[in-house]
Order: C-alpha cells, then sequence, then structure tokens
C-alpha cells in the first residue's frame, strides 16, 4: 500500500471554454469519493501536482469546426501529453474524448451519430479490458449502464488500426443488450465494432462516449460509473 | 421630419403618438420614435394585459422577488432561493424554427443567470399544428434541434416539459420556454442602475443587425407570406458565447464589482438601458459609437434595437471597472465601459460627438400606454352533442387510438435529443409527472412542471386557466414535493379583438383564483399576444410553469408502479365528463366541450394529501390524472414499470367517462396492502376521495366495470406502440 490515503489523491478537471461537465466530475471526485480536485484552466500548464487528470464532457470551443478540434491547441494538453507519457492516468469522458482523439492521445476518431440527431439516454455497455487505469474494479464481461449524451460518438478508425485496438485489448467498452451481446440494435450511434471506449497501449490513457461521471450515486438511477473514478485511485495506491 | 407613415411603420397609433409629444414637448427624431416603438411595443410594454395582470397573486412568505424584474425569485430556506421564469419565442420559430428556439433557449438563460442565479433546468412546452400541415414537419423538427442545440452545448439540461397537437397552431406555433435556476439568498442582482458616476459597461457579443425590431414583430399577427419577409428579424444564437457569459457572470458575481445588470433581450440595448434606469429614477450617458459591432456603418438606430444574443449591460463600482474588465477578458468577451450613471432621469445617447437622442427614463420604461381594451364575455363551448354518441364497441382498441396520438404518445423522440442530465441533479428524468432536481450540498430536491391543457381553454378559459395551474399543483405534488410558486406565459390572438380580450381576462382570472386557492403566488411571467395568422388565432394558451420543494429528497415518489402486489387506489371522484377530452378528439373526431369541472378546495387537500403520504414515505407510486383519463394514467404506471395491474372499477356512469374522461382532481397510487389502512386514513382526514381499485401484478392491463371485462391488452404491446408512435407519426406526416 502506499503511504498516502486513497482519499488524498488529487484529480485535476481540465477546463476549456465550453467545458459543461466539469463541475459534475469534480463532484464525483471531491464529494462522493473525498478526493482532492482542482480545476485546471485551458491556459494553465500546472497541473498543480494531480495524480489523475479527467478531461471533462462539454463542447470546448462550441465543438466549432469539430469536436475537440480547437481545445486540442489549448497550452494545457502539451502538459496532458507529458503527464499521459509519464505513465499519468487521463481519461477523457465524451467531449474529453473527442479532445484526446483530435489530440492523438487515442487512436480514431468520431463522426456525427448514424441516427444524425443527438442522443441522450441510458445504454448497456460490456467492459472489455479491465487492465486499464479506470477499469480495474470492473470484472471482464461485466454488463454496465451508463447514460450517453452526445451528436457525435459514431467511433471509427483505419482497418489496421481496428485491427490493433482488438488484438492489443485496447478496447475498453462496447456497446451491448442487457445480456451483453454486441448486436446493431444496441448500438446507439452507429460506432465501429460497438466501440464505446478504448485505452492506449499502456492503459493509462482512457476515453469514452458514456459519461461515468452521470452514474456515480444511486440517486441518479445507479453508480455503475463510479468504479472508473475509485479504480483510478486504487491503481495509484496499489501500484 | 416624423411623417404618419414612419409612425405606422413604427407600430405606434396616432394616440401613442401625440403622447409621445406630450412628454417629449417636442417632436421625436428617428432614433427616438424608434425607441418609443419598442418601449412601448405590447411585448416590452404589456400595454394590454397590464390592467388584468395586477389582478394576480403575486406575494407569499416565500417570494423575494415577484413580477417585474429578469426572474422571480422564491426563498428555499439554506440560503439557497430559486429564480425562475417563463418566456415565448413563438413567432421567430415559426419563421426560422431553430434559431427562434435556440434564442428562445437563450434569452431565458440570461434572464436567469443575471440575476446572479446558477441555471439548473429548462422546460419546454410546444404546441403544434397538424403533423401533416404544410411545414409542420420542418417546424417540429427544427424547434426540438433548436432547443437542443442550444440547451446541450450551453451544458442546461432540458428535463420536463409537454408539446401539443391541434390544427389552431398549424399556422402559428408556440414555444415556451422556463427555465429554473439556484441562488444564494444574499447575492441575489438586479436590474438597477444606481451611484452617479458609475460605469455602464457593456459585455458579451458584438452588436449586430439581427433582431432590429423584434420585439415590434412579436407585437403584431402574421398575413400571407410575411414569414419569409421578417426572417431577417429573427435573432442568430451562440450557445458557446452564452456559456462564456454566463460562467463569466458567475465569477464576477462573486466579486463586489457589480452594482446591477440587466440582459440585453427584446428590443436591446435600449430596453435594458430605460429599464435599469426607470426602475431607480437615475439617469444614463451612453456613448453608443463605443458599443462593439458587428459591421461597418451601423447606425445609432440600427445599435440600439439590434437584438444581436448573449449580450449583457451591467453597472459597476466605479472602483471596480478593472474587476469587471479582467474578468470579461478571461473569458475572451467584450466588455467596454459606454456610459456613466447621471441623476438626470434621462438617458442620453451620443454618437459620434453628437446627442442623438434625448428621452426622460421612467416615461418610457415605466409609465407606458395602459389600455383596457374593449372584450366581449366569454361564452363557453358546451356539448355538440356526445352524450347521445354510442359507447365503444372495443374499449382496448379505443386505449390503443389514445395511446398512439401525438397529444397522448411518449415523447421520448424528443427528449432523447435534448442533453437531460447534465449537471448531475437531475433525479427525476422527463416522462413522470415533473422533473425533479436535488439542490447538491442539501437534503432538498425541486420539481419543476409546466402545464396546460389549451382545449379546455379552448372551451372556457377560466377554467381551463384555472386547471393549468391545479394540474401542475397535483404533479408536483404527485412527486411528493410542496407546489411553491408560479410563473406563466400567456399565449393568444390579437388584443385588439374584443373576443381575444374577453378570453385573456377570464383566463388571468381562472390563474388568479387558482393560484390565490392553491397558495402558489405568480412571481414572473410573459405575455404573448398576435398569435394569430390572416385572422385565426390560436386556443388560448396560458402556460402554467410550476416549481415545488421537496425538504428530502429521499422521499420522492415516482410515476411508474413500484412492486407487484401492491394495491392501486384512485383519489377523487369521476364525473360523468367526456367533454374537451382526447377520447373525443382521437376515437370520434370530435372537438367539443364542456370542459371538465374544477373545484379548487378539493385540489388543495389532494396536494396536500399526497405531500402528507410522501413524506410519511407511504407511497410505492403516485401518477396525476390527466390526458386521456383513468385508463391512460394506469396504462402509464404500468407500461414505464413494466408491471401489469388488475383494475376493477364500478360502474355508475358511462364506462367510457370511466376509462377516458378528464375529470379533474384526482390521482392514481400505489402502495403496499399492509399501508392501506394508513392511506384510507390520511384521505379520510383530509377529504379527499379514496376507492382502493386494483393490484400491480402480471403482464396485462386489465381493467373491468362493475365486473365486466372491457380491457384486456398485453403490455408489451401497448407500450411498444405508445413508445414508438411519435416517431412513427412524424415520420408518415407527408407533406415536408
Amino acid at each position: 500500500m502506499s503511504a498516502v490515503p486513497a482519499t488524498r489523491r488529487r484529480f485535476a478537471i481540465v477546463v476549456f471554454p465550453g467545458s459543461n461537465c466539469d463541475q459534475d466530475c469534480y463532484h464525483v471526485a471531491r464529494e462522493l469519493l473525498g478526493c482532492e480536485a482542482e480545476y485546471v484552466w485551458h491556459r494553465d500548464t500546472d497541473l498543480k501536482g494531480a495524480d489523475v487528470v479527467i478531461l471533462p464532457g462539454g463542447f470546448a470551443y462550441g465543438d466549432y469546426l469539430r469536436a475537440g478540434a480547437l481545445a486540442r491547441f489549448s497550452p494545457v494538453m502539451e502538459t496532458v501529453a507529458r503527464f499521459a507519457a509519464d505513465g499519468g492516468p487521463v481519461l477523457g469522458i465524451c467531449n474529453g474524448f473527442q479532445v484526446l482523439l483530435e489530440a492523438g492521445l487515442l487512436p480514431g476518431a468520431v463522426r456525427v451519430n448514424r441516427g444524425l440527431r443527438y442522443v441522450c439516454r441510458d445504454v448497456h455497455l460490456r467492459v472489455e479490458n479491465t487492465g486499464t487505469a479506470f477499469t480495474r474494479l470492473y470484472r471482464p464481461g461485466e454488463v454496465v449502464t451508463m447514460p450517453i449524451g452526445h451528436m457525435e460518438g459514431n467511433y471509427t478508425a483505419p482497418p489496421e488500426t481496428l485491427t490493433e485496438l482488438e488484438h492489443s485489448g485496447e478496447v475498453v467498452f462496447r456497446y451491448c443488450d442487457p445480456e451483453g451481446r454486441v448486436t446493431d440494435e444496441a448500438n446507439p450511434n452507429g460506432a465501429t465494432a460497438g466501440i464505446a471506449g478504448i485505452s492506449n497501449r499502456e492503459g493509462n490513457v482512457v476515453g469514452l462516449m458514456p459519461h461515468p461521471d452521470r452514474s456515480a450515486e444511486p440517486l441518479l438511477g445507479n453508480d455503475a460509473g463510479r468504479k472508473m473514478f475509485e479504480s483510478a485511485v486504487l491503481a495509484l495506491a496499489a501500484p | 421630419m416624423i411623417t404618419e407613415d414612419l409612425i405606422a411603420d413604427h407600430n405606434l397609433s396616432a394616440e401613442e403618438y401625440s403622447r409621445i409629444l406630450e412628454i417629449l414637448g417636442r417632436e421625436p427624431n428617428l432614433v427616438e420614435l424608434g425607441v418609443f416603438s419598442a418601449m412601448w411595443s405590447e411585448h416590452c410594454s404589456y400595454k394590454s394585459s397590464r390592467v388584468h395582470l395586477k389582478n394576480l397573486p403575486t406575494a407569499g412568505p416565500r417570494v423575494i422577488q415577484g413580477p417585474g424584474e429578469n426572474a422571480g425569485i422564491v426563498d428555499i430556506g439554506d440560503g439557497l432561493a430559486v429564480a425562475f421564469k417563463m418566456e415565448s419565442h413563438n413567432h421567430p420559430s415559426y419563421i426560422e424554427p431553430y434559431q427562434g428556439a435556440a434564442t428562445g433557449v437563450g434569452g431565458i438563460l440570461r434572464d436567469i443567470f443575471t440575476m446572479g442565479a446558477r441555471p439548473i433546468a429548462s422546460l419546454d412546452s410546444l404546441r403544434f399544428g397538424r403533423l401533416d400541415a404544410p411545414r409542420m414537419r420542418h417546424l417540429v423538427d427544427g424547434v426540438v434541434r433548436g432547443i437542443a442545440g442550444y440547451g446541450n452545448c450551453i451544458g442546461i439540461p432540458t428535463v420536463a416539459g409537454e408539446t401539443t397537437f391541434h390544427p389552431a397552431y398549424d399556422r402559428n406555433i408556440l414555444v415556451n420556454v422556463m427555465n429554473v435556476g439556484i441562488v444564494e439568498k444574499d447575492r441575489i442582482f438586479r436590474g438597477r442602475a444606481e451611484g452617479v458616476g458609475n460605469p455602464v459597461i457593456y459585455v458579451g457579443s458584438k452588436t449586430g443587425r439581427d433582431g432590429i425590431h423584434g420585439a415590434t414583430m412579436a407585437s403584431e399577427e402574421f398575413a400571407g407570406d410575411e414569414t419569409r419577409q421578417k426572417r431577417p428579424t429573427v435573432q442568430v444564437g451562440d450557445p458557446f458565447t452564452e456559456k462564456l457569459l454566463m460562467e463569466a457572470c458567475l465569477e464576477l458575481f462573486r466579486t463586489d464589482a457589480v452594482v446591477g445588470i440587466q440582459d440585453m433581450g427584446a428590443a436591446g440595448l435600449t430596453s435594458s438601458s430605460f429599464e435599469m434606469a426607470g426602475r431607480t429614477g437615475s439617469g444614463l450617458e451612453i456613448d453608443l459609437s463605443k458599443v462593439p459591432v458587428r459591421e461597418e456603418g451601423m447606425t445609432p438606430y440600427e445599435i440600439l434595437l439590434s437584438e444581436s444574443q448573449e449580450r449583457m449591460l451591467l453597472v459597476a463600482r466605479s472602483d471596480r471597472l478593472a474587476t469587471v474588465l479582467d474578468v470579461f477578458r478571461k473569458w475572451e468577451l467584450e466588455a467596454v465601459e459606454i456610459g456613466k450613471v447621471t441623476a438626470t432621469g434621462r438617458v442620453v445617447l451620443f454618437f459620434e460627438g453628437r446627442i442623438v437622442a434625448d428621452l426622460p427614463a421612467a416615461p418610457l420604461s415605466e409609465r407606458a400606454p395602459v389600455y383596457d381594451r374593449p372584450r366581449t364575455p366569454v361564452v363557453p363551448v358546451g356539448s355538440r352533442g356526445w352524450e347521445g354518441l354510442p359507447e365503444p364497441a372495443d374499449y382496448g382498441a379505443a386505449l390503443r387510438e389514445i395511446l398512439a396520438s401525438p397529444n397522448v404518445a411518449q415523447k421520448s423522440w424528443i427528449w432523447t435529443q435534448y442533453d437531460h442530465m447534465v449537471g448531475t441533479n437531475t433525479v427525476e428524468r422527463p416522462g413522470g409527472d415533473a422533473g425533479v432536481l436535488r439542490i447538491k450540498g442539501t437534503s432538498k430536491a425541486i420539481a419543476v412542471k409546466s402545464d396546460v391543457n389549451p382545449f379546455f381553454c379552448a372551451c372556457d378559459p377560466y377554467r381551463g386557466a384555472a386547471i393549468a395551474v391545479a394540474e401542475a399543483a397535483r404533479s408536483i405534488a404527485a412527486t411528493g414535493a410542496r407546489p411553491l410558486a408560479v410563473t406563466d406565459c400567456l399565449n393568444f390572438g390579437n388584443p385588439e379583438r374584443p373576443e381575444i380580450m374577453g378570453q385573456f381576462e377570464a383566463a388571468v382570472r381562472g390563474l388568479s383564483d387558482a393560484c390565490r386557492a392553491l397558495s402558489v403566488p405568480v412571481v414572473s411571467g410573459n405575455v404573448s399576444f398576435y398569435n394569430e395568422t390572416d385572422g385565426r388565432p390560436i386556443l388560448p394558451t396560458p402556460t402554467v410553469g410550476m416549481v415545488g420543494l421537496l425538504e428530502d429528497v429521499s422521499r420522492r415518489v415516482r410515476m411508474p408502479f413500484a412492486r407487484a402486489g401492491d394495491r392501486i387506489a384512485l383519489f377523487g371522484e369521476t364525473a360523468d365528463e367526456l367533454g374537451a377530452s382526447e377520447f373525443l378528439r382521437t376515437v370520434h373526431g370530435r372537438d367539443e366541450g364542456p370542459c371538465p369541472g374544477v373545484d379548487l378546495e378539493a385540489e388543495r387537500r389532494l396536494v396536500d394529501l399526497l405531500v402528507r403520504l410522501a413524506g410519511e414515505g407511504r407511497l410505492s407510486s403516485a401518477h396525476d390524472v390527466s390526458d386521456g383519463g383513468l385508463a391512460v394514467a394506469l396504462a402509464e404506471c404500468s407500461m414505464i414499470s413494466g408491471l401489469g395491474a388488475e383494475i376493477a372499477l364500478e360502474s355508475g356512469i358511462r364506462p367510457s367517462s370511466l376509462l377516458y374522461g378528464e375529470t379533474t382532481g384526482r390521482a392514481v397510487v400505489s402502495f403496499p396492502p399492509a399501508g392501506e389502512d394508513a392511506v384510507r386514513a390520511a384521505a379520510g382526514s383530509l377529504g379527499v376521495p379514496f376507492r382502493v381499485v386494483g393490484a400491480v401484478g402480471g403482464d396485462r392491463l386489465r381493467i373491468t366495470v362493475g365486473g365486466r371485462p372491457i380491457v384486456d391488452e398485453p403490455l408489451a404491446a401497448l407500450s411498444g406502440l405508445w413508445t414508438t408512435a411519435f416517431a412513427r407519426s412524424l415520420e408518415s406526416a407527408e407533406v415536408l
């Protein structure tokens, strides 16, 4: 065990102009997990000693041009990239995932949902990889419920990238039905192979379209997402 | 030189113009005429409605801010208060649905955060025409996308609403948007210009030529093909800029820099400056040359009357100007000192070194013309003979027809396009009786609801409006929350026509009586007249927005049935009333009255009972009985939960009234069998009729009347129909 209690771990929550789930992530880290949490303005280049970095959901720069396309040029992203390269846990949720893709910290891209509409509702997810910094508290193949809320979540990548993702276990979550079957009907946005979330090769950078921050306490319907935040704290406590 | 044509172009009457001459003691110039035109438009001045609105109850122990400010505010304890208001954006949304609806959301949000509140929820109350009417599918799609586009981006959840369809809205749709925010009681800001010498600061987006005279447009009716010509008066919204503006304002409010602040909404810089000065008796000197503009060559007239979005006018302490500028610089927004507060009581406007307008503030903003317009008494619409109709051959088929009608069908097609969860406060998502939002840092929650049945109002505006209040209160109480206060959005036709004014007067009286009876003061509101095209008015639509308080969020009650074996009971009596029901419209194609009766004292007792039972933790579920009647209410509790029900009703009135009549003052509840005595006793002590009507269980909805089975439907089929019918009717509407 680490000498520092898990609750003293510090989350950095990056705030881009247009981020709108920053306070939701802060609430999970601070109020639900009892950890420390700091907002980091996109122009800052100091993560204030953070142990975990969250890129929250929202519409950074209004999603103008393309979701995440402008946010990746924010000064803070260079620091986040260095933090990730040093093995620091980085989680991108929804728009934060889109920023990670645009910044090249994760491979692939998202397109507009195949229904051409914004979709906000609960989805079922199958946990495909429990080896990442954010999923080690789940059981392999576990089916969890989390909400989505996005217009551009239709993940895809070049065939060779997809093959690589599959082969090296970098697909972290897939949309599925309540029984865990990955079907077309269970896919809310048309994502290739039902991919809802992925990680980098090392497993310290994870991005997903669903919102663990919106499913982290029973009062809001379910707390399946809470384990993603707890996994990161645990990963640090027991390296 | 002001000609008669110019006066008419500015939508001012001859009498109004002579009043202007009298106030000024001289002829106005063109800029000044434009200011009068905007300030005295129906939209800004409430000149036709004021005499009636003053009868609404607006005071109460929890009221911190009543009507007359950007939003109303009520105390919810713990040092916190709720700020809320509803507004219409009907005309712009009919012309250009996406931008019209989007800027409607943007406008109401600014009204809330202007007061220092952080917005936590939006509601939308929409009225459309027939889905196969020209442009209607485009309008439905555009309005929903517009609300989604703005609300989702700025990150304020849209948690509740209602959508109805009727041919009277074919050429005049209604888009009413409500927003609710949370504010610390001792950090409330108002639209007041005070302190001689204090700087007047323009913040937010640059001013463009969009929306010039939007307020005046909203004060006229449409004719022929005007929607095309009027498109330039519709504003264009930028939710990203509004997000920055909101965060910048909320950050600034944590300092001591701000004296007063107001959104530049309808009539833009004109209304914000004149109202801020008018409320305090101060004066303002403003240099229009300093206003940031989007394009060159804009005239003072255009700058003053532009309704470009995402702009605010604020007055700061003179020693805190730098603080204001710093905060807005951080958020990369314009912030420019454009003037000073004076003690003259006049608003003096400069442009390129010369005075372009010099007007007294208060007469424009506080002493606009007031009309007691002629009105003809309303003759309530009665029955046209529905009593003689044969009973349905198949009650199950009638239920299916009603569940699939656009008015009753589940509207998940709409709300799944809205982010209804951002902010992580949404405890009760769309589709229940009311949206429920927890208040972080407390054990409390608020319940929010918008309501009106325009079909009732068309038959009897007095009762229809009273029922809107009662139904909103019932829906809120069904969640366990105590109704606190009301905002209203009164949508009517042309007030210059006596029959419309008659409807309006009756509806306001209905609201008044119901709000008094239920102790829910009206703290903010909006009037939208001239909702008619080519002389055909909409149905009178007084939308009611209500906020309620749940002291303990863990005691909230949900709408779906919770457990097989629970008893199901009906509170309230069912009368033989089919008038204005969805059953008559859908199954028989008949649009007739009478509007159901309403007993406001009984409604009050029912509200008290629901709140009390929830507080005692006695209920497994509760649902208000309204559109589609008892059978639809039961079906909804079953379909959402996936739990069937066995229902046995007593005869006495015709079964169709029993099943599908929309008698007011009723709710369906369920509870464990062991709790029946306690529920019965509570109902008895409050004088609310109580009858156990069945039990939860199985996978069918079975209803018998007087022992005779008349509905026996598999739940899965009903649910499949109800959840998909709306999307299917949109797709099958042939005319784009």
